[in-house]
């Protein structure tokens, strides 16, 4: 059985989505996957909105609700050390409760810690990565696109990742 | 987060996207998703569920070492364990968006028309 993409979205916004004409840009990138997974080094994404309190500011939601059609374009980054408390979440189109119980539901930092000690992947990159998804309305993805994406791919390309898991909230 | 894929993609990283709006990843067009059919904000599972957020992980990877060209899309079987109405509840924000708040009126408009009998011509 393929996928519901709707069945937990609310009938207004996925009659919203259903009317986009939108069509993929073509050619889709593509980057081989040119050696075993035990010898892959992952990075880890989500757009969940998560941000460690006391490292890093959380997302700008005070001028999200001054400007209800602007999203923060900004990432934050999550050190694979973090302790649940230590993590926050700021994005207000998702309740974060479960979130802030188990943050490996959008962002598996220990289910990867897992897999490196069991020698199924080679490792993880020292830092995991947060966006917050809502890019305004209508979306504006430039600078996730000329910016901010970029500016991850290369401190994760630095460390020598060369696969990425990406966690949409 | 789709076009983030495709970012990451063009800079010449393998990217592996697991969503839970296949639909949407497949009009942006992302190089391999894995699609599961969980509510918005549990895209790996439910907290402490540890062994299902390995199950899908573990489909994940089978993605990304399976698929042979862009746009490969793989849905996973995997089923939310509690019952919808009680998900659909949950992983809502207890207020709307400032954006739905503003666009409520207009979203309600696409239903009216969505609706509306079609006069067939």
């Amino acid at each position: 059985m393929p996928v519901d993409s709707f069945k937990f979205l609310p009938r207004s916004l996925a009659a919203f989505y259903m009317a986009s004409d939108l069509q993929p840009q073509l050619p889709i990138p593509w980057t081989p996957l040119e050696r075993p997974l035990a010898e892959c080094k992952f990075g880890l994404l989500t757009s969940g909105g998560l941000y460690v309190r006391g490292l890093e500011p959380p997302f700008d939601l005070e001028r999200e609700q001054r400007e209800p059609t602007w999203g923060d374009p900004s990432f934050r980054r999550l050190p694979i050390g973090i302790r649940q408390e230590d993590v926050g979440v700021s994005h207000l189109h998702i309740n974060p409760g479960d979130i802030l119980l188990d943050f490996n539901i959008l962002l598996p930092i220990q289910r990867f810690q897992e897999l490196v000690s069991e020698g199924r992947i080679s490792g993880l990159a020292q830092n995991a990565y947060s966006f917050m998804g809502f890019q305004g309305f209508p979306a504006d993805t430039q600078a996730w696109q000329e910016r901010y994406g970029p500016q991850v791919a290369g401190e994760l390309k630095a460390e020598g990742v060369n696969c990425v898991l990406l966690v949409p909230a | 987060m789709p076009v983030l894929a495709r970012t990451l993609e063009q800079a010449g990283l393998s990217t592996l996207l697991v969503s839970n709006m296949p639909f949407w990843a497949e009009r942006v067009g992302t190089p391999r998703t894995l699609a599961v059919e969980f509510p918005f904000g549990h895209t790996l599972g439910a907290p402490g569920d540890a062994d299902r957020q390995r199950r899908v992980i573990e489909q994940a990877l089978e993605v990304l070492e399976s698929a042979t060209a862009p746009g490969s899309s793989v849905h996973s079987a995997e089923t939310w364990p509690f019952p919808q109405a009680e998900a659909m509840k949950d992983w809502q924000p207890e207020t709307p968006s400032p954006v739905i708040q503003t666009m409520a009126p207009r979203l309600r408009e696409v239903l009216r028309q969505q609706r509306r009998p079609q006069d067939g011509t």
